[in-house]
């Protein structure tokens, strides 16, 4: 199949495109401005919307808009911007509206720099909105997966009737690789009964997230909790290399899993038995596959570009008896492979605990 | 006997949580009876914002999407993009709309977009329990505002209707009241006028209601009407603020 050299944002805003998706609102900042500038020209090409919204806050709010209407809507931001949108990502989950949402991660808190960062993987996971809710989140780590991973942020969140989420560290949005730009099967659009059409021929439906009756929103929350564990069940995935014989199992999503995979290969002809264990969809997280993993293996070594916060997952998710050390660099630091075998190396000398 | 006045079909025949007294109920009847005049309820979809209007989708069997508050402006937007056959309106108190979501008001406006907006002034926040909002008359006392609205600490009133009026976007932004059986009547002309703003495709357009909220100015109901009379309407004049005649902006 053809692959063209193109950036993640690109490659990612094209797949919005191809998943159908054909409204789009957002508000500037680097370092995703290409998604926007690409829709920009593009969708009015074929028949979509593009509004340069005057807020973050008010783009959500038009994908929640759109999204009541059964359309496919997105909207991308980065740090501050996403900040922004929380409330509205909490009553796009409150009321069962699916919606896509992009960070492309610059590092904070602040302002912060526009620097590839991890630092959001908390916000984006544990909530970052108020309320008892889980966005899914998706988390590429190539261009090819930039454009794979957002037809199916578009298909689960439909599935699921809630947002999910692109967690992707600016790199990953800014460098070049080839791409193949189809996707690789038909793009599912699950039908939308629940969309406010006008109530013509039909009983008036309603889109809300407000319970005050006795345990309405108690039953709500359950009703969440249920569909959430069904999504931990059947949606997991994660990439695993070099596992089978392993005695270290790095664990790392986006750039740093790619830092982590030349430590790796670096680490083998040492004679060093690591493997690889990556996340794709950081909620639902690979728990079972982490778990599996940890009671074979002597060390699980977490890399991150943060001061560690998906590495408090792996402690859940692992057996009780792993033992788990955290390489991280925060703020726009990136690890180096050597850094990386470095930390290897250490967990095998076993002094780090 | 000859029926003069019946509840529209379009209100649906139920308790309100409204207190008694509070005019947000006239304007829920307003708009029901237009819709129901101009066969649009079938198509019509509705975005209240928070406050006392949140409960919209009690009375109206309509479509109904809960917005954030001060959002609903950009729900409709979104919404209306959406589908632009559809009558898309939202209804927002003060605020909603004249605090926490001027942004959102004001670039929905400003854009043009196709839809209508209801905005019931009653100078408090009232479905927090009468804070003041950016309405509040100078002097008037409210929980926050406890020793009457200060000017030089909280500033004037701010006027929604004229200041929309000056956008281009804008095609039509008026301010009716609710204290007066001609004032209703004259209100209804206004909800009717605005959406066939919207079905004529001339843009952004916006009614005003000055509105009584008697529960937490603290006095009756009848006093409300009086209030609104003597002292909104001084200060907030009614009137057509624009009102867009041809597709002038084509
Ligand atoms: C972000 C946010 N802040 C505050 C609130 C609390 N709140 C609910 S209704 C309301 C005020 C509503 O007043 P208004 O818009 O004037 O409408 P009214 O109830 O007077 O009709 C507020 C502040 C909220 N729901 N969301």
């Amino acid at each position: 199949m053809d692959k063209k050299l193109i950036k993640g944002n690109i490659a990612l805003a094209e797949g919005a495109i191809q998943a159908g998706c054909r409204f789009y609102f957002g508000y500037p900042i680097t370092p995703q401005n290409d998604i926007p500038e690409y829709l920009a020209k593009q969708l009015p090409k074929c028949g979509g919307t593009f509004i340069p919204a005057e807020s973050e806050i008010a783009s959500i709010n038009m994908v929640m808009g759109a999204s009541a209407s059964g359309k496919r809507a997105m909207t991308s931001s980065s740090g501050p911007g996403i900040s922004l949108m929380q409330e509205g990502i909490s009553y796009l989950a409150g009321s069962e509206l699916p919606a896509v949402i992009v960070n492309i991660m610059r590092c904070g808190p602040g302002l912060g720099g526009i620097a590839p960062t991890q630092g959001d993987y908390n916000q984006a996971v544990h909530g970052g909105g108020h309320g008892d809710y889980k966005n899914i989140v998706l988390a590429p780590a190539s261009v090819q997966e930039m454009f794979d991973l957002t037809i199916k942020a578009f298909e689960l969140a439909d599935k699921y009737r809630n947002p999910a989420m692109i967690l992707a560290d600016a790199m990953i949005g800014q460098f070049q690789e080839p791409c193949r730009l189809s996707p690789l099967k038909p793009v599912e659009y699950p039908e939308k009964p629940w969309s406010l059409t006008g109530a013509k021929g039909r009983k008036p439906q309603l889109l809300k997230s407000l319970y005050l009756g006795d345990n309405e929103q108690e039953e709500h929350n359950l009703l969440l909790k249920k569909k959430y564990d069904e999504i931990q069940q059947r949606e997991a995935l994660c990439e695993m290399q070099n596992l089978d014989d392993a005695e270290i199992m790095v664990i790392a999503f986006g750039t740093p899993s790619r830092v982590a995979k030349t430590a790796i290969r670096q680490a083998r002809k040492l004679g060093v038995k690591v493997g690889l264990l990556r996340p794709i969809t950081l909620f639902p997280f690979p728990e079972k596959e982490i778990y599996e993993c940890s009671s074979r293996v002597k060390k699980i070594l977490v890399v991150e570009m943060n001061t560690g916060q998906m590495v408090r997952d792996v402690r859940i998710a692992a057996h009780k008896d792993a033992a788990i050390s955290f390489y991280g660099r925060p703020g726009g630091g990136f690890p180096y492979p050597d850094d990386v075998l470095a930390e290897i190396k250490k967990a095998m000398e076993g002094n780090e605990r | 006997m000859n029926a003069v006045f019946k509840r529209p079909p379009t209100l649906k025949d139920t308790y309100t949580h409204f207190c008694p007294g509070c005019t947000h109920g006239i304007a829920h009847r307003l708009i029901a009876e237009v819709l129901d005049e101009m066969q649009i309820v079938d198509k019509t979809i509705g975005i209240p914002g928070v406050g006392c209007c949140v409960f919209l989708y009690n009375y109206f069997p309509i479509d109904v999407l809960e917005a954030p508050h001060g959002r609903a402006p950009a729900c409709a937007t979104g919404m209306k993009r959406a589908q632009p056959d559809k009558i898309i309106f939202a209804y927002q108190g003060d605020g909603d709309m004249a605090a926490i979501g001027t942004s959102e008001i004001i670039h929905a406006a400003n854009r043009g977009e196709n839809v209508t907006v209801f905005f019931i002034n009653n100078t408090v926040y009232g479905m927090t329990g009468g804070q003041m909002a950016p309405t509040t008359l100078l002097g008037q006392q409210t929980t926050t505002s406890p020793y009457g609205r200060n000017f030089q600490t909280e500033g004037y009133p701010i006027k929604m209707a004229e200041m929309l009026a000056t956008l281009e976007g804008v095609a039509y932004s008026t301010r009716v009241a609710l204290h007066s059986p001609k004032h209703v009547n004259q209100a209804k002309k206004a909800v009717r006028k605005a959406l066939e703003m919207q079905i004529n495709e001339m843009g952004f357009s916006m009614v005003e209601f000055l509105s009584t909220c008697n529960t937490n100015w603290r006095v009756s109901p009848l006093e409300a009407l009086k209030v609104l009379e003597n002292e909104m309407i001084p200060y907030y004049p009614l009137g057509v603020f624009k009102e867009r005649t041809g597709k002038d902006f084509l």
